[in-house]
């Protein structure tokens, strides 16, 4: 499968099965165009020809054929054995089912997740350190991620988790990478100082401008939280060097001009930017609709142009999902076993049941084990080993296949009520993230080149 | 063959998709900056990033 797309300045064809980027003058685009839905060669050295001139038209059909002798466009379908050992290397720790904001898109019922608000105790925590080491088999790098609710509400335990999992992962030959996904809200001097000096990566939600952040990201009193959130956002990432970190933000359909939001972003210093769509129930007010589709495509590619005049005034900025790897990016078996939920990837809650992520947390019909017990109910892990991107229907025909791994399973679930059917909405917006992300690399390489 | 009509930004894609295949060692994408909306391209083969 080859796709073949028109982005600002750039013809770009993006061969699925090899990976391979091209970037196509007019005639060659018009050719791969043309044999991407299947016209004939004799054909389409015809149309060439006609429009473009016999040397022109030769010498675009060679280049074809000479990148397909390469094994770089219409590549055949590539055999991926997807199957895996069941280890788990991945945990997040739910910390807090509780928070000190009243976010109206929270996809974890304002922190709570439909249930009681509480903490994890530490034997909680450290029963998750020691299933996860056992549970990890061979693998050496693993993770933890620490989540509510807001986690930093039970940071005493967070501190002897980190202690006890180092302690623990060295004495087994491990390497235990410790992320923590704050609001951001109250985040006192010694525990920026402790999550700076121990070199936590850290997730920090900003929305960007005032107005989008406080509409949405509220106290308990319905008070804005925006100042608070960027003063400790500036410290924590000054901190720490600018570096080992994420600002993340959510747009929803009151602010589908996000890049006024990213700017905000960057004007305040900030270099590592995540700005993801909510997914909500379709009848919530801010959820996203199909017919913001072309407003949202324009603010995407809107957004790539201005990266790139960044980037080329010396100011890179990270745009999270734009960062597409070409050269030394994941396997083709990671890209289409996708994040892993349910199988390398699970959740802990605070009274120690293990679900498949974050987002199916408290979901009785999905809970896997827990972590004294260990898994409990194995043939859920396998319906969610099952629906990898090569099992999709959807997916087969998608050109983003080896890009997002087969979508998140979490929002296939709650949207369609099936694992195996992808979120539509999200799959578009995908895609469009995607073409974004290649016109950037495809214009990195013109400039690299002096081209 | 020099081309004038198609630049492939990525010579080396078939190779580097096949490489290192399914070690399990890379991170887990929603660990990094997406909770939401899975993402996997943007991640480095920790095998790769080593060599």
């Amino acid at each position: 499968m080859v796709h073949t797309f028109a982005l600002h300045d750039l013809k770009l064809a993006l061969d699925v099965e090899s990976g391979a980027l091209h970037i196509l003058d007019d005639a060659a685009f018009c050719a791969v165009r043309l044999l991407a839905a299947g016209i004939g060669r004799q054909e389409v050295h015809a149309k060439l020809q006609a429009e473009y001139g016999k040397q022109t038209a030769s010498q675009v059909m060679a280049e074809i054929e000479a990148a397909e002798e390469q094994g770089l466009l219409f590549s055949v379908s590539r055999r991926v054995d997807l199957a895996t050992d069941g280890a788990v290397k991945a945990l997040c720790l739910h910390l807090a089912h509780d928070c000190n904001l009243r976010c109206k898109y929270c996809f974890a019922g304002t922190g709570n997740y439909g249930g009681a608000r509480g903490l994890m105790p530490l034997d909680v925590a450290k029963a998750a350190v020691d299933f996860l080491l056992q549970a990890a088999a061979g693998r050496k790098h693993l993770e933890i991620d620490f989540f509510g609710g807001e986690p930093l509400l039970n940071f005493p335990v967070l501190k002897e988790t980190v202690a006890y999992g180092r302690q623990k992962a060295e004495a087994r030959g491990k390497k235990l990478k410790f992320t923590v996904t704050t609001n951001a809200y109250n985040v006192p001097e010694e525990v920026k100082d402790y999550l700076n000096r121990e070199e936590i990566s850290i997730v920090l939600s900003l929305d960007g401008r005032r107005e989008v952040h406080d509409r949405m990201r509220v106290t308990p009193a319905g008070r804005g939280s925006w100042e608070s959130v960027l003063q400790n956002c500036r410290q924590i990432v000054a901190g720490r060097g600018g570096d080992n970190y994420y600002l993340r933000g959510t747009y929803t359909r009151h602010n589908l001009d996000f890049c006024q939001d990213v700017k905000e972003m960057v004007g305040h210093g900030f270099r590592l930017l995540s700005l993801e769509p909510a997914v909500l129930s379709p009848a919530a007010e801010e959820a996203l609709q199909e017919e913001d589709l072309p407003v949202i495509f324009a603010e995407y590619e809107k957004l790539a142009a201005l990266l790139w005049e960044w980037e080329e005034a010396g100011q890179k900025v990270y745009f999270f999902h734009f960062e597409l790897d070409l050269h030394q990016g994941p396997c083709a078996k990671k890209r289409l076993l996708g994040c892993g939920a349910g199988s390398s990837y699970l959740a802990v809650t605070p009274d120690g049941k293990l679900y498949p992520c974050h987002q199916f947390a408290g979901e009785a019909d999905f809970c896997v084990g827990n972590v004294k017990e260990g898994i409990t109910a194995p043939e859920i892990r396998r319906r969610f080993a099952a629906v990898d991107s090569a099992a999709k229907a959807e997916c087969a025909v998608c050109f983003a296949r080896y890009f997002c791994g087969g979508g998140c399973h979490a929002a296939a679930w709650h949207q369609n009520r099936d694992l195996a059917r992808p979120y539509a909405l999200g799959c578009k917006l995908h895609r469009k993230r995607v073409e974004c992300g290649l016109y950037l690399q495809a214009k990195r390489m013109l400039a690299k080149t002096g081209r | 063959m020099e081309k004038r009509h198609i630049i492939t930004v990525n010579p080396d894609a078939a190779q580097a998709f096949s490489l290192h295949t399914g070690c399990g060692e890379c991170p887990t994408s929603c660990q990094s900056a997406c909770k939401t909306s899975c993402t996997v391209a943007n991640q480095v083969c920790i095998k790769e990033q080593k060599a």
